[in-house]
């Protein structure tokens, strides 16, 4: 028994003695172009069609250019535009790869070359010399010999790359109390997205639905998609009896008027597909569901935690306005969110 | 005996003449019917449709609302529904329901103009509600560019950007909005049917569902600008279109590439 059969269990052993036998190289074979002068012709003139669809595909591009102008106002121009330019241009560049991508496997020499692999593993000899020149160096460079020398380079290759992660600080503006606030101030109006307009809460009859957002959104200069993608609220008026309130949150809402944030806390979409008689709010992007009537509290999906309600009341004009800020961060969770 | 019977009273009517009775018959009483209900519909609400419309409605409706519109165990109470609500339902043929399930479906409509009418006549009288929409909201000559942004924030999230429609939660589902009626589209934003919530005309004017509409038969006119639309539905679409044909040709060519001439 050899030693190679010894290490494996006896059933395999037994195909030691009749490996795979190595097949060689396939003989090669004569294509029909190199045997009759017929065929030969026929790719010939196969190779000329695909370089002449070539040319036809670039004509293509231009008719397509001139046949639909862009016009400005109407838009399906634009799109047959670029429908017959792109079309003709891909004709005209594959026609040519095709072409000759053709030509040479049916026309062009076909030997068939083959190659031995050489060993990685560089010889004795070269390897010798490579630890020659190391220690060579060594001694000459007194490397290991100086210690003080050494040892400072290595401080100074170690502290040479702090300034750099110094400079990732500057990357961005520090996160700060972002992720934990928002616009809505105690007595700012629900307004109606987009036009800003505050809203009364004789207006939100059971079973409406209004998209939100903070009065004076639309005046910030600055950051205004930021404010209003945090906040975002939806407006629901359900019947008072199908609310399953928190005794300590009973005040947040108004005569069945529930406001919540409108960005989902697993990954910050919008959450606003409103089942009026399930008063389910589903989250279009991984249906992480929501019960409206029991504080958004996540019935299905990947989301953890329910949408932050909002605390509203009403002002002496009957407009609606929000106790407070969001008491939880809005949109998706995130480290030390508790803090 | 038929023989006989033939021969003592010989052709004294052509075989066709019976047919030809039942046929003026028909005509005559049919039209005169027609007349009559015409003078019966002579205005929205006038009491003789009202009345015809709670006939129908105890004869086709009364069984879930109640023989009063006040709701049974089947159905909801009709009070305040209004008539948009009425023919809206009845209108799309979702109404009368069949079976119940999570979500009632478009089919053929049941009952004519006239009828869907009176029960809008009958459903209104009951209650104040939102009422069949003038035509001038109908027409589709606002803002589309509005409408557009209006939509994409009220209505784009169930019924997708262009109005596909969409999936919502255990087996409902927003319907698509192409072929819908304005009519029906702006009487489905005031009433809110099944699970679509209200949109009464302190949140959309009456300009601003005008424009919706506006909108929406815009996009349904107008060619997609992206070229295949794929249904509208957007990534899985789209994705399963990629992945099938396009790394479908570039496999294609590679293989080609790989393989000997002969």
């Amino acid at each position: 028994m050899s030693e190679i059969e010894k290490s494996y269990s006896p059933g395999l052993a037994k195909d030691i003695e009749k490996p795979i036998k190595d097949p060689g190289i396939e003989p090669h074979r004569v294509r029909m172009t190199d045997k009759s002068e017929k065929h030969a012709r026929t790719a010939e003139k196969q190779i000329a069609a695909m370089f002449g669809l070539s040319v036809v595909g670039a004509i293509i591009a231009v008719w397509g250019f001139f046949a639909f102008p862009i016009i400005d106002g109407d838009l399906s121009a634009t799109r047959n535009n670029a429908l017959w330019m792109g079309l003709g241009m891909a004709l005209s560049m594959l026609g040519i790869g095709f072409g000759a991508v053709h030509w040479a496997k049916t026309l062009m020499p076909d030997n068939e070359v083959s190659e031995m692999r050489h060993q990685a593993r560089s010889s004795d000899e070269t390897r010798a010399q490579a630890i020659e020149i190391v220690k060579l160096a060594d001694g000459e460079s007194g490397f290991t010999r100086r210690k003080l020398i050494r040892r400072t380079m290595y401080g100074a290759i170690a502290f040479f790359p702090i300034p750099a992660i110094v400079i990732f600080g500057d990357l961005g503006p520090v996160v700060g109390d972002t992720l934990r606030q928002t616009m809505w101030k105690a007595g700012t109006r629900l307004a109606k997205d987009p036009t800003g307009i505050p809203i009364k809460a004789s207006e939100v009859t059971i079973g409406s639905v209004f998209h939100v957002i903070p009065e004076g959104l639309s005046e910030l200069e600055h950051h205004l998609l930021e404010e209003k993608a945090k906040a975002a609220v939806l407006l629901v008026r359900v019947n008072p009896s199908d609310l399953n309130e928190d005794p300590a949150k009973a005040d947040w809402s108004y005569q069945g008027i529930v406001a919540y944030s409108k960005i989902c806390t697993h990954v910050g979409c919008p959450v606003a597909l409103y089942e009026q008689h399930t008063h389910h709010l589903l989250c279009p992007c991984h249906q992480s569901t929501f019960d409206l009537a029991n504080h958004c509290e996540v019935v299905f999906g990947p989301a953890s935690r329910p949408l932050p309600q909002l605390p509203i009341a009403v002002d002496a004009e009957g407009y609606l306005i929000a106790q407070s800020d969001f008491l939880d961060p809005v949109g998706p969770s995130f480290w030390d969110m508790r803090k | 005996m038929e023989k006989q019977l033939k021969s003592a009273k010989p052709m004294r009517r052509r075989p066709w003449a019976a047919g030809l009775v039942v046929f003026l018959g028909l005509i005559l009483s049919g039209g005169g019917y027609a007349a009559a209900t015409n003078v019966v519909v002579s205005e929205f609400g006038s009491p003789e449709q009202v009345e015809e419309g709670r006939k129908l409605f105890l004869a086709n409706c009364a069984s879930c609302h109640g023989t009063n519109g006040e709701g049974a165990i089947g159905g909801p109470s009709l009070i305040g529904v209004g008539a948009a609500s009425v023919d809206f339902q009845v209108g799309t043929g979702r109404m009368p329901g069949q079976g119940s399930g999570p979500q009632l479906y478009k089919k053929p409509v049941q009952f004519t103009e006239e009828q869907i009418s009176a029960m809008a006549a009958y459903v209104a009288s009951l209650a104040p509600g939102p009422a069949i929409p003038d035509e001038e909201y109908l027409r589709g000559d606002g803002d589309p560019s509005h409408g557009g942004e209006l939509f994409r924030i009220n209505c784009a999230m169930c019924h997708n950007a262009v109005g596909a429609g969409g999936a919502l939660t255990e087996g409902k589902f927003a319907p698509g909005l192409a072929g819908v009626t304005p009519k029906h589209t702006y009487e489905a934003m005031v009433t809110g049917p099944q699970n679509m919530p209200v949109f009464n005309d302190a949140n959309l004017t009456p300009e601003d569902k005008k424009d919706i509409i506006t909108y929406l038969m815009y996009i349904e006119e107008n060619d997609s600008v992206g070229g295949f639309e794929l249904g509208s539905i957007g990534p899985v679409a789209e994705g399963l279109f990629t992945w099938i044909f396009g790394l479908g040709f570039i496999i294609a060519i590679t293989v080609w590439l790989g393989a000997k001439s002969n």
